[in-house]
């Protein structure tokens, strides 16, 4: 096992109260898994990924428990001297944004030489050989060229080549992929989606991919996770989510996904209500105000995971 | 891709390069004003350098039979009052003047920009008390300073630049503070951090090339304000002592003497006048230049 994170709890604090922006959530990715996480804006899935990198900005965040293991070595333990060692050389980040996550005046090269001088501490002419072959690696035509542009003069799915280029560079055992195509058009968001799966298949390394895309997801994960206000309400392979969703909110989202196969002039089935004000969590439940099944309990007592068949989970009081 | 590699590689650094250097250089002398200063400022750093061999006369040889002498042609701009070339002098005085604007600036920005960077990038109690400790000098007035250091440890030149730096940092550090304050939290930050840079990583290589843009503008009018400063206090004789050349002395000489000879006070005031404006000049022609709106017409107009 890569990574296990057990009970993790990163809550915001401010004059409004505690947010609670991820709420006791355990999970762990195997090598060379790609593990999804999901779920509306807000439900916690950034939040999740910046505390496994202890990079929640602090005031006002705070990660308040549990452990997160990887390799052996519970990260919430470490140094922050430690810590900096882990960030980009055994877990590496791809932001969201490739427009305004690189550095705008510093040369493409420069910025995919720099973990590997950093960490690796590879004399400048031989790291940058290795930025070219990474570069080559992500499909950038002309390394020596284009490796010399500046961000500004690159288009949006270059930018986000070079970012996984730059994520590549150490050699990570664990990529977070932070919504990684949401600003790119569809076609190169396949591109680059495909691209990171073989590279993360050829290197052995493994994924946690955040998303709201569920047709990302089918196409790339292995497993998934839902989200929602700050808790894990579904665990599952693809195969068993996608055919048997068991949670009301995933079942909700399910059909929410318009079909090729549906009759155009019928509206889509959104989910019902507005996710929760993360500063008032409904009791119980955090899903009831908006769920067709709710019961007298769930406004009450809030539902574990509840284990199903085929290493499937759920947390909702119907399957008791 | 390999043949790129190898035959291209050396030639495309060195290119790009020069490219890079040539642009900012090739703006500046487009930009009216900036190109006025700094050719004012060329001439002014190539009198100070070469003024032995520039100056037509020693600068401190006196001549009592010659006194205050209107321009001739063995002595341009005249004599003084004790019978000096008043050209030589000038060119002798540009080295102080330069050499305060330039060294004050530079340990005023270098605390400042040091300051503005922690506080900026820290946050928090640090923040408040960096930017609490920046407010209380702002309050200290320059010229009491400097003559309360005059009376201290006697007039000097080193009593300039430390009241220039000593109260000029206040500037940078809240310009470097707020330029960090907004660079801080764009999301190119985050990934540096993300891919472990170190706090002194982020801050150096990363924040501050980000606002190195009106910190260059301020580095130039400071260096104009620095020189006046001095001029002023050369001029009440807190300055360099006699008898090193220096403007603002011969100004205050000169002013003696405004009826018999006017150049005598004209030319020193001129040069001082010239130098702050040259300053001021290259100062805004920068903060145009690196503009990027301004920068992005001058690729284009390639």
């Amino acid at each position: 096992m890569l990574l296990n994170v057990k009970h993790l709890s990163t809550h915001f604090i401010s004059s409004k109260g505690v947010l609670k922006a991820v709420d006791d959530i355990s999970f762990s990715i195997n090598k060379g898994e790609i593990l999804a996480l999901v779920g509306e804006s807000g439900s916690g899935k950034s939040v999740t990924a910046l505390s496994l990198l202890r990079l929640i900005p602090n005031p006002p965040g705070k990660i308040t428990g549990g452990e997160i293991v990887f390799e052996n070595r519970d990260l919430l333990k470490l140094n922050p001297e430690d810590m900096r060692q882990v960030r980009g050389n055994r877990i590496a980040m791809i932001f969201q944004e490739p427009m305004t996550s690189l550095h705008p005046i510093l040369s493409i090269e420069e910025q995919v030489m720099e973990p590997l001088i950093h960490h690796k501490g590879i004399q400048r002419t031989k790291a940058l050989n290795a930025c070219y072959q990474l570069l080559e690696k992500v499909h950038i035509s002309d390394p020596p060229i284009r490796g010399k542009s500046y961000p500004h003069m690159l288009s949006g799915g270059m930018k986000q080549r070079s970012m996984i280029a730059m994520a590549l560079s150490c050699n990570p055992s664990l990529i977070i992929a932070d919504e990684p195509t949401t600003a790119l058009d569809v076609t190169i968001q396949a591109q680059l989606l495909e691209l990171l799966k073989d590279l993360t298949n050829e290197m052995g390394t493994s994924m946690l991919l955040i998303t709201h895309d569920l047709g990302i997801v089918a196409r790339y994960a292995h497993i998934v996770h839902v989200m929602y206000a700050g808790k894990i309400v579904e665990k599952a392979s693809i195969e068993t989510l996608y055919s048997y969703p068991r949670h009301p909110y995933t079942m909700a989202l399910m059909a929410s996904i318009p079909r090729i196969d549906q009759d155009c002039r019928k509206k889509l089935t959104p989910v019902q209500g507005n996710p929760p004000d993360l500063f008032n969590i409904p009791k119980g439940c955090a899903f009831h105000p908006r769920c067709p099944k709710k019961q007298e309990k769930c406004m009450e007592e809030t539902p574990k995971l509840i284990p199903l068949a085929n290493n499937h989970e759920t947390a909702c009081w119907i399957y008791e | 891709m390999t043949r790129h590699k190898q035959n291209n590689t050396g030639k495309f650094l060195t290119n790009d390069l020069q490219w890079k250097r040539i642009s900012i250089v090739r703006a500046l002398f487009k930009h009216k004003l900036s190109c006025i200063g700094l050719i004012i400022i060329m001439i002014l750093l190539f009198m100070a350098i070469f003024s032995p061999f520039l100056a037509p006369h020693d600068p401190n040889e006196q001549n009592l039979y010659h006194v205050l002498e209107p321009p001739s042609w063995d002595h341009l701009l005249g004599t003084d009052d004790v019978g000096r070339d008043l050209l030589s002098r000038i060119i002798y005085g540009s080295r102080v003047s330069l050499s305060v604007g330039i060294l004050s600036t530079l340990f005023s920005g270098g605390i400042g920009i040091l300051l503005g960077l922690i506080a900026g990038y820290r946050g928090g109690i640090i923040d408040m008390i960096i930017m609490r400790i920046t407010d209380t000098f702002m309050c200290i007035p320059g010229f009491v300073l400097l003559l309360v250091m005059a009376a201290a440890i006697g007039p000097g030149l080193l009593n300039i630049i430390i009241v220039v730096s000593v109260l000029g940092w206040t500037g940078f550090a809240r310009i470097t503070r707020g330029q960090v304050l907004q660079i801080r939290e764009l999301p190119y930050i985050e990934a540096a951090a993300a891919c472990g840079a170190s706090g002194f990583r982020i801050m150096f290589r990363h924040l501050l090339p980000n606002s190195a843009a009106p910190l260059i503008v301020t580095a130039s009018l400071s260096i104009g304000s620095a020189i006046m400063l001095e001029s002023g206090a050369a001029f009440f004789g807190l300055s360099i002592q006699p008898p090193t050349p220096s403007w603002g002395k011969a100004l205050r000489i000169g002013y003696s003497y405004l009826e018999i000879v006017p150049l005598f006070s004209i030319a020193p005031g001129l040069m001082i006048t010239l130098a702050v404006l040259a300053f001021n000049f290259l100062g805004d022609g920068l903060r145009d230049i690196l503009d990027p709106q301004f920068r992005g017409e001058i690729q284009r107009n390639k």
